[in-house]
């Protein structure tokens, strides 16, 4: 017994400091030398391209109705049959509404994160009247930065295609 | 189409996943993988054991036990002196003991269920050293378990199972650092974070908005995350946040790590006892049941969510997006929730507690069945063999003849273990269960009103019993009632599988093997497959359906109600 006891504490501290210590300091090191910005958190002069961020107003395009508070990620977790959902969805649809936009379900539904940094091309577009309104700037000109700005799906198939609202924001704001 | 390429790409990879790494697998529990050597000999050296030596099946649970014991007191002691400790750039406090408790029985266990936020709770120390190493470590012990398991199969007369220290070095050292570190820089070159510099502070000119972001050494531990079928995530979303899960490539990645080893073990468990055939038949049970959990997912998720209906938006062509990430989209949120609870990982990528009633019925249904479809690293293996002793059983009782499985008569002793490891689970979630919702340390918990309330106390009893750890994360489990019994469930759903499994593997590897004959129950046809599915899909309805129907059937025969 005494021998197993010995033996489970050995065991304990050596994995430790191979899988706790070791190997997450191998990979910080060989991560920074190989992709120093990804590995610091893809941050910009704006913030971080993967962490979302509130916008405001109709000269903006907006993101998902999240919290948007990076220190507490997570959903808001209202079940399907939720009557503080449904409150909450016909608050967002009249918002929408008195910006003179017809919004997807992704503009009026949170992420699972909180933090969701993109949003669909389709709720990209639905913006744009807005936007140029705003901006006084042509419709044809914001629809042709909105289609410059959509990525991916990864290898043309996984996942979905989506534009990064920081960086059509950062894009939209240098447009004459 | 993008959802069938990625169905597609997913079963290639895994396919070579069961044909490759099932037969490195058999390589290195056979002590034939020597290329790491370097590490593992002054492991041994350091521990005092002789590889060459087995152990009892008595010896073996007994090294098992004792080691997870230690483990347990040393990530509790990690977290509780976290604030005296290293690498938390933020001075976050101690871990409250009840909190230490279920986290320390939460990660020794491989459940992962975590009633904390990660970015405001754990120092980098507590990530990496308290539970980045369980993540390797319980996966280990699942692992060495199932393989004690097969070699009780495989072995004839033998008082031995193989060597417990052994094991657990092998499957960390050959198996689960070397794939964890490929990944981690794949992640990492996606976007996933990987840094101790500490939080960002970041203020956008544009919008005038102030953030400060966290970040750790995210990717090291996100890979084995999921490699390990562990699930706790560093941050509080989980896989659902861009910092662990960047991209639908690291989304699918995710997927593929996940089922990697409880595929593979199939192939390695028939090639251990003589005929690939048996694994393959085990895996056709697990992929009958996963194939279809997913399409009622998938199916359900395809439809518009009921609330945002009643508030007035009419069109919903994505299906429903509540609590789900633009960049995943619905297919490949289902995909990966439902992969997660059908591996006892229990990570999620979107909200499960936002799910229609349908599609969490799905996520339920994994666990129900006991997390065995493929299950988790080890523990799927060795859980879904019980049922299979169960099926012979039956299968036996209709014809009239002592059952056999795998060359080995199945009598009276078998079954009785079999029977004890397949009701431990059930009977622990329900009588839990039934506490926590009598109680207002219980009831007091819940984000959601009625059925969906019940769904949420219901789903975390079930997910710790069953060792996944996902939940319907709107209850506050964070409570000293929560923590103690939540620590108890997953301690029974561990240890009250394990050691009769061990029993199991005394027992069969000590006897004789019987020839097949004519009369022999063949286990490597449909049929048998067929059987086992049946009496998966059977006890899980027996015991369960009366609690299922209370939470997500309410919902779904409610129509247009709200709560």
């Amino acid at each position: 017994m005494l021998r197993h006891l010995r033996r489970s504490i050995v065991l304990a501290l050596c994995l430790a400091a191979l899988c706790g210590l070791g190997y997450p300091l191998l990979v910080t090191g060989v991560a920074t030398a190989l992709f120093p910005v990804q590995a610091r958190g893809s941050l910009g002069p704006n913030g971080s391209t993967l962490i979302g961020q509130a916008w405001q107003g109709p000269q903006w395009f907006h993101g998902r109705p999240d919290p948007y508070t990076p220190m507490a990620s997570g959903a808001a977790n209202l079940g399907p049959r939720s009557r503080v959902l449904a409150a909450q969805v016909a608050a967002r649809l009249a918002a929408w509404h008195r910006l003179g936009v017809t919004p997807t379900a992704e503009l009026v539904l949170g992420s699972g994160s909180g933090l969701d940094p993109d949003i669909s091309p389709r709720s990209a577009y639905v913006q744009v009247a807005m936007v140029a309104r705003a901006r006084h700037l042509p419709v044809g000109a914001v629809r042709r930065l909105v289609q410059s700005q959509v990525q991916g799906p990864e290898l043309g198939f996984l996942g979905e295609p989506v534009v990064n609202v920081l960086q059509v924001n950062e894009r939209l704001a240098r447009l004459r | 189409m993008g959802f069938a390429l990625t169905l597609l790409a997913l079963v290639v990879c895994l396919a070579l996943a069961w044909r490759l790494l099932g037969a490195y697998m058999v390589a290195v529990f056979e002590g034939r993988a020597h290329w790491l050597s370097w590490v593992e000999r002054p492991l041994y050296r350091a521990l005092g054991v002789d590889p060459g030596r087995e152990q009892g099946w008595q010896r073996y649970t007994a090294s098992l036990l004792i080691f997870s014991l230690v483990s347990i007191l040393l990530t509790y002691a990690l977290l509780r002196f976290q604030a005296l400790l290293p690498f938390n750039p933020q001075h976050l406090p101690a871990v409250a003991p009840a909190l230490a408790w279920n986290t320390a029985v939460s990660f020794v266990t491989n459940t992962n269920w975590q009633n904390y936020a990660g970015e405001s709770t754990m120092s980098y120390f507590s990530q990496m050293v308290a539970l980045t190493v369980q993540n390797f470590v319980s996966p280990a012990v699942g692992m060495a378990v199932a393989i004690a398991i097969i070699r009780g199969f495989a072995r004839r007369g033998s008082a031995a199972i193989g060597n417990f220290w052994v094991d657990v070095v092998r499957s960390v050292i050959y198996i689960l650092l070397p794939i964890s570190f490929v990944f981690a820089l794949v992640f990492v070159a996606q976007g996933s974070v990987q840094t101790l510099a500490g939080p960002a502070h970041i203020h956008d000119l544009l919008n005038g908005v102030g953030q400060t972001i966290p970040r750790a050494p995210i990717a090291s531990q996100e890979v084995i995350k999921q490699l390990g079928t562990n699930g706790g995530g560093p941050f509080n979303a989980n896989g659902a946040h861009p910092f662990e899960n960047p991209t639908g490539l690291t989304n699918v990645l995710s997927i593929l790590l996940l089922l990697a080893i409880p595929v593979a073990l199939t192939y390695t468990f028939g090639r251990m006892v003589g005929s690939v055939r048996q694994g393959g038949a085990v895996l056709a049970a697990m992929t009958v049941l996963f194939a279809g959990w997913l399409a009622v997912a998938v199916a359900a998720e395809q439809g518009p969510n009921p609330a945002a209906t009643a508030a007035g938006l009419a069109h919903q062509p994505g299906g429903n997006l509540n609590g789900k990430e633009a960049r995943f989209g619905v297919a490949g949120s289902v995909l990966y929730d439902i992969a997660s609870t059908q591996t006892s990982t229990g990570s999620v990528n979107s909200a499960a507690d936002s799910y229609t009633p349908l599609g969490g019925l799905a996520l339920m249904a994994g666990m129900a069945q006991g997390d065995i479809t493929p299950g988790g690293v080890g523990s799927g293996l060795y859980t879904i063999l019980l049922s299979a002793i169960v099926t012979v059983f039956i299968g036996g009782l209709m014809v009239g003849r002592t059952p056999e499985y795998l060359g080995k008569k199945i009598q009276a002793r078998e079954v009785k273990l079999a029977a004890l490891g397949v009701l431990v689970m059930p009977v622990t979630v329900l009588v839990l269960t039934a506490i926590a919702v009598a109680i207002p340390a219980g009831t007091g918990a819940v984000l959601n009103r009625g059925p969906q309330g019940f769904s949420e106390i219901f789903y975390a009893l079930l997910s710790q019993g069953n060792n996944n750890g996902s939940a319907f994360a709107g209850i506050s489990a964070n409570t000293v009632f929560y923590n103690v019994v939540g620590g108890v469930d997953m301690l029974i759903g561990r240890f009250g599988i394990i050691v009769p499994v061990l029993a199991l593997s005394g027992v069969l590897a000590a006897k004789a093997t019987v020839p097949a004959s004519a009369g022999t129950f063949r286990t490597d046809t449909p049929m048998f497959v067929g059987l086992l599915v049946g009496v998966i899909l059977l006890i899980g309805a027996l015991t369960f359906f009366p609690a299922v129907s209370l939470g997500p059937l309410v919902q779904q025969f409610s129509h247009g109600r709200l709560f």
